[in-house]
């Protein structure tokens, strides 16, 4: 007997078949339920390790110190103990080799991030020293006057 | 019909051998196999965000499109600074141009003026991915991109994910995005790269006033760990059932 659907429901039979085929050489051995369970778990596992070896870029003061302990010692003892070393001089992840000079960021916009005056009562926003842009010294580099590492110490 | 010995002798054993085969391409695992693949890391990691400690200052948010090689310039970002402005007739102000990136310098809100005498409160708010317990947004993958590891933190996998924006839709917090470069989906992963090296993570490092803090919520040692437990902490859209970790101190009912 002749039946029309068959040749169709052959070729689609084949297809998946074929899918199925594909799937063995495509899908990475790694792939699969780790983790607690198939919603949140189903995944490459080998990708975890790939996020992990994602390259650093902020070292942290530690790495500053190693090199330019007076910088740092100067900067530990005055108001601005608490600000990043790379906040202000950028990233420093190959520096000093092949990088010896960092980006230093001596734009007045830097320091207005913290000292331009917001007058915010449910932030200590409101209580740091600040100031008001468009009246303050306009067309100066804030470090002109005011030495970043010891913020009480102004040169004339 | 007939059927010779041979032939029923045959098919019986084919048969037998057809229904078996399939069952043991299933792995049968040992008790302490199973143990152990399930085994619960020592590791929860979690977030505190000090609204009040906040100033405003962005340098998180650079920091973090920095460390982790978000476009500088692209409108998207992993975590971001939201300011929130309550008149004191009732109206609130929010806004985060670029994310908060260059930190709010002026009082201008959606370039309006506002007059400090009619600010009733006046805060900022921090935000990034929140690691949920049931994150929606590996729900709703088609294809197995995005997961949650053992110590709680959601990962997208790059060479996998088919950016489709399922997860970018689901994420009640909004904060996934699709990466101008990589054309995958991104989001913030509280730099895993750093935070499995023993590091804190950039927007942590960089913030000079505390108000991001990691904790690891399986140490009960852990100060931040500490103070999550035993103080006052909310979290955000609670009733999404998606059990964030991200908690914040100062929470507002405006902030949404």
């Amino acid at each position: 007997m002749k039946w029309h659907v068959l040749r169709p429901l052959w070729v689609a039979i084949g297809l998946v078949g074929a899918i199925f085929v594909a799937r063995v050489f495509l899908v990475p051995d790694d792939f699969g339920v780790h983790g607690q369970n198939f919603t949140y778990g189903f995944h490459r596992l080998s990708n975890i390790q790939e996020w992990q070896d994602f390259p650093v870029k902020y070292q942290g003061r530690e790495s500053c110190e190693e090199c330019h302990e007076e910088n740092l010692a100067a900067l530990n003892s005055s108001t601005h103990q608490t600000v990043e070393c790379e906040n202000c001089h950028g990233p420093s992840v190959d520096h000093p080799d092949p990088n010896e000079f960092l980006p230093l960021d001596k734009d007045r916009s830097l320091c207005l991030r913290c000292h331009a005056f917001l007058d915010y009562p449910n932030s200590d926003r409101g209580a740091l020293v600040s100031i008001v842009d468009r009246t303050h010294k306009r067309r100066y580099e804030c470090i002109k006057c005011h030495n970043p590492h010891d913020p009480k110490e102004y040169y004339e | 019909m007939t059927c010779s010995r041979r032939d029923f002798l045959k098919e019986a054993v084919g048969g037998t051998l057809a229904s078996v085969l399939p069952i043991s391409a299933f792995t049968l695992l040992t008790t302490d196999e199973a143990k152990a693949a399930i085994a619960e890391s020592n590791i929860r990691w979690a977030f505190l965000v000090d609204t009040t400690k906040c100033v405003g200052c962005g340098l998180c948010v650079k920091a973090c499109k920095t460390e982790n090689e978000i476009p500088y310039d692209a409108a998207v970002t992993r975590t971001w600074v939201e300011r929130y402005v309550v008149t004191k007739d009732g109206q609130t102000h929010i806004d985060s141009p670029m994310g908060g990136r260059d930190g709010y310098t002026t009082d201008l809100i959606r370039d309006e003026e506002i007059d400090p005498e009619d600010i009733a409160k006046a805060f900022f708010v921090p935000k990034l991915c929140n690691q949920c317990d049931n994150p929606a947004c590996v729900q709703v993958c088609p294809v197995g991109a995005t997961y949650q590891t053992n110590d709680g933190i959601v990962l997208i996998d790059r060479d996998w994910c088919i950016g489709c924006g399922y997860c970018i839709m689901a994420c009640p917090y909004g904060v996934r995005f699709f990466h101008p470069e990589h054309k995958v989906a991104d989001k913030c992963n509280f730099c895993y790269h750093r935070i499995s090296k023993g590091m804190e993570p950039a927007c942590v490092e960089c913030c000079s006033f505390g108000a991001r803090r990691l904790a690891n919520l399986r140490d009960p040692d852990d100060p931040v760990t500490k103070i999550i437990t035993t103080e006052r902490v909310a979290v955000l859209k609670d009733e999404y059932g998606t059990k964030p970790h991200v908690f914040y101190i100062g929470l507002d009912a405006n902030v949404r």
